[in-house]
C-alpha cells in the first residue's frame, strides 16, 4: 500500500502574525516558517502505517514556492521515503492545490491521502473535502484515530458533538486532526539521511492546472483590538466588579 | 438569483445555529431558499418553513441521509445548484465535511467562515487563527460559502409559512458507511451558544479537577469550555475544546482559568464580551485580552469564587 501525504509550508505556530503595513497580506520576511502542524500528524500517521508493515512507501508532496521544499525535506526527515515538490507562486486556492493533487494521485496511483484538516495560514479547510470529491473518493475528515482492516479503515472523527465512526473503502482520503498522534522529532542522523532521499520537483503549469486565483484579496486588516483590562487584588473585588461594572452576573 | 441554505439538523429538528445561517444567507440575498437532507426529517422541515426569512423549503429524504454522509449529500445540492447563485452553510463540522466537497464539484473557490456579509460577492474572514482579517471578493459565477455562526445573530423562527418542496435523493455513495456516533450528552447549555462559558486549562492538572469548574458552572448555568492542552492531556472530552481548531464561542461571560492564552486558544473566545482570565502566572498572555484578571492559584481561587457567588442575592441565567 502506497501512502501521499500532503504538507504544507506555513509561518510557524507561535510566531505571532502582523498584518502588512499596506495591507496587502501579512508579514512573511524573516518569520520563521514550519510544517502546517496537523500535516505533521498526517505525516506521523503514514509513517507509522509503515513501521507498522501495512505500508509499502510514504510519499511527501508540497505545492508552493521553491522554499516548501524544506518542508518536503522535514516529511523525509521523520519517515517519508520520497518527495514532490510542485512549484507554483503566490497564493494557491485550495480548489487549485486540489487539482494539482488529483493529477498526482493519478500519476502515483496512492491507495491512501492523508493531510491535515486545516492549514494554519488561511484557516480554510477545504483541500481535503476537494480532493475526495475530483476523485470521487470517500474522506474522512478531522480524523482522531486510524484503523486499517484489510481493503478498510475505520476513521474515528472529532465532530462538534462528540465522535463518530466512520467505515471507509480504500482508496480513500483522510484529513487529520491534532489528536491523531504525537508527531515525532527528527534526529540528525534522519535529518541527513533524508538529504539523500530524492524530491521530484515539477511546475504547477506542467500539470496543466490553472492556480490563478478566484478570490481577489482585496485588504488584509489588524482585528479591532481589546482595550486594556485591570488586574483585580481579590476574588471577591472580581466578583463585585462582574456584578456591578461588568453586569454579566 | 437565489441562495440555498443547506439545514444542519438531527432529523427531528433544526441546529440551533442553522438560525445564525440563515441570517447570513438573507443578508447575501432576501430570497433564502433552504434545504433539509435527512431520514424521516418532517419535523425539521416544518421549523424550517415557519422561519420567516426563508421563502421555499425543499425536502429530500433517503434512509442513506440519516446520518449526514457528505459523500451523499453532496450530489444532491450539486444537482440544484444551476437555481442558485449562493449555497450557505455554518461553519462547522457539520458544514465543513460537507460544502468543500461541493465547491469542488461544481469548480468554485469556496470561501469559508465568513464573519460578515458586504455585499452580494465580498465577505469578511478571520485568517491566521483570527490575528488577521481579510475581506476578499469571489469572482466565480456560483458561490459556496460557509458562515461562522457566532457571527450573526439567529433569525426568527416563528410566524412563516414557506412551502415545502418534496426533491428527489440522488444515489448512495457505497464507498461510506456510518459506524456510530458517540455524542456526549449533558444538562447544560451548549457551549456554542451559552450566555457564560468557563474553561481549564492544562493549569486545572487532572480531569477530576475540573469538577472545581463544573460546580462554578452549576451556579452560572455556564457551558464548560478547555483549551487544547487539557483535552490533550486528556482531562476532557475533544467537544469542549475553544479555539482555532475547536470551537468559536463569544459569550456575555468568559472565564478562562489555568488557561495561558496560546493563540490557538485566543481565536477560539477573544470575541467575548467580558473575558475573566484566572491564572497564577502574571505573564501569561491570556491576561493582554481580559477584562478582569486574577493573579492568583486556581486551587484557592475557584473555592472562593464559588463561596462568593453563593453570597449573591440573584445570579444572572
Amino acid at each position: 500500500m502506497k501512502i501521499l501525504v500532503a504538507v504544507k509550508r506555513v509561518i510557524d505556530y507561535n510566531v505571532q502574525v502582523r498584518v502588512k503595513e499596506d495591507n496587502t497580506g501579512v508579514v512573511t520576511d524573516n518569520v520563521k516558517m514550519s510544517t502546517n502542524p496537523p500535516d505533521d500528524n498526517a505525516i506521523e500517521e503514514a509513517v507509522k502505517i509503515k513501521e507498522a508493515g501495512k505500508a509499502t512507501e510514504v510519499i511527501a508532496v508540497s505545492i508552493g514556492e521553491e522554499k516548501a521544499q524544506e518542508t518536503v525535506r522535514k516529511a523525509l526527515a521523520v519517515g517519508a521515503d520520497r518527495g514532490i515538490l510542485v512549484k507554483a507562486d503566490g497564493i494557491v486556492e485550495p480548489l487549485a492545490v486540489s487539482k494539482l493533487l488529483q493529477k498526482i494521485v493519478e500519476k502515483e496511483k496512492p491507495d491512501l491521502v492523508f493531510m491535515g484538516k486545516q492549514a494554519i495560514d488561511d484557516d480554510c479547510n477545504q483541500t481535503g473535502q476537494m480532493l475526495s470529491a475530483l476523485l470521487n473518493w470517500p474522506q474522512a475528515t478531522f480524523a482522531s484515530k486510524i484503523e486499517i482492516k484489510d481493503k478498510k479503515l475505520e476513521v474515528t472523527r472529532e465532530i462538534d458533538e462528540g465522535l463518530e465512526t466512520i467505515e471507509i473503502n480504500i482508496p480513500a482520503i483522510v484529513t487529520c486532526d491534532l489528536r491523531l498522534n504525537e508527531p515525532r522529532y527528527a534526529s540528525l542522523p534522519n535529518i541527513m539521511k533524508a538529504k539523500k532521499k530524492p524530491i521530484e520537483q515539477l511546475n504547477a503549469s506542467d500539470l496543466g492546472v490553472d492556480t490563478s486565483p478566484r478570490i481577489e484579496q482585496i485588504k488584509v486588516e489588524e482585528p479591532p483590538k481589546r482595550k486594556a483590562g485591570i488586574k483585580v487584588s481579590s476574588v471577591a473585588e472580581l466578583v463585585q466588579k462582574l456584578k456591578n461594572e461588568a453586569k454579566v452576573i | 438569483m437565489s441562495v440555498l441554505l443547506i439545514a444542519e439538523h438531527n432529523n427531528k429538528e433544526i441546529k440551533p445555529f442553522t438560525l445564525n445561517a440563515v441570517t447570513a444567507a438573507s443578508q447575501i440575498d432576501t430570497d433564502v431558499h433552504a434545504i433539509v437532507i435527512g431520514q424521516n426529517c418532517d419535523g425539521a422541515a416544518k421549523a424550517l418553513s415557519e422561519l420567516p426569512l426563508v421563502k421555499k423549503v425543499i425536502h429530500v429524504e433517503a434512509a442513506y441521509y440519516e446520518n449526514f454522509v457528505a459523500e451523499n449529500f453532496a450530489p444532491v445540492i450539486v444537482k440544484l445548484a444551476d437555481n442558485y447563485s449562493h449555497i450557505v452553510c455554518s461553519a462547522n463540522t457539520f458544514g465543513k465535511n460537507l460544502m468543500p466537497r461541493i465547491a469542488a464539484a461544481l469548480d468554485t473557490s469556496q470561501i469559508s467562515d465568513i464573519i460578515k456579509v458586504i455585499s452580494s460577492d465580498t465577505f469578511l474572514r478571520p485568517i491566521y487563527a483570527g490575528n488577521a482579517f481579510a475581506t476578499v471578493k469571489s469572482n466565480d459565477t456560483k458561490k459556496c460559502v460557509t458562515i461562522r455562526p457566532t457571527s450573526f445573530d439567529p433569525c426568527e423562527s416563528s410566524g412563516g409559512s414557506a412551502p415545502i418542496e418534496k426533491a428527489e435523493p440522488g444515489e448512495e455513495f457505497g464507498n461510506t458507511k456510518f459506524v456510530k456516533r458517540e455524542e456526549i450528552k449533558s444538562d447544560r447549555p451548549e457551549l456554542g451558544t451559552a450566555r457564560v462559558v468557563i474553561s481549564g486549562g492544562r493549569g486545572m492538572q487532572s480531569g477530576d479537577n475540573f469538577k472545581l469548574i463544573t460546580t462554578i458552572a452549576d451556579k452560572l448555568n455556564a457551558a464548560i469550555g478547555a483549551s487544547r492542552a487539557a483535552v490533550d492531556a486528556g482531562y476532557i472530552s475533544n467537544d469542549h475544546q475553544v479555539g482555532q481548531t475547536g470551537k468559536v464561542v463569544v459569550p456575555d461571560l468568559y472565564i478562562a482559568v489555568g488557561i495561558s492564552g496560546a493563540i490557538q486558544h485566543l481565536a477560539g473566545m477573544k470575541e467575548s464580551k467580558i473575558i475573566v482570565a484566572i491564572n497564577k502566572d502574571g505573564e501569561a498572555p491570556i491576561f493582554s485580552v481580559a477584562d478582569y484578571g486574577l493573579e492568583a492559584d486556581l486551587f484557592e481561587a475557584l473555592p472562593q469564587f464559588l463561596e462568593e457567588l453563593n453570597k449573591l442575592n440573584t445570579i444572572q441565567k
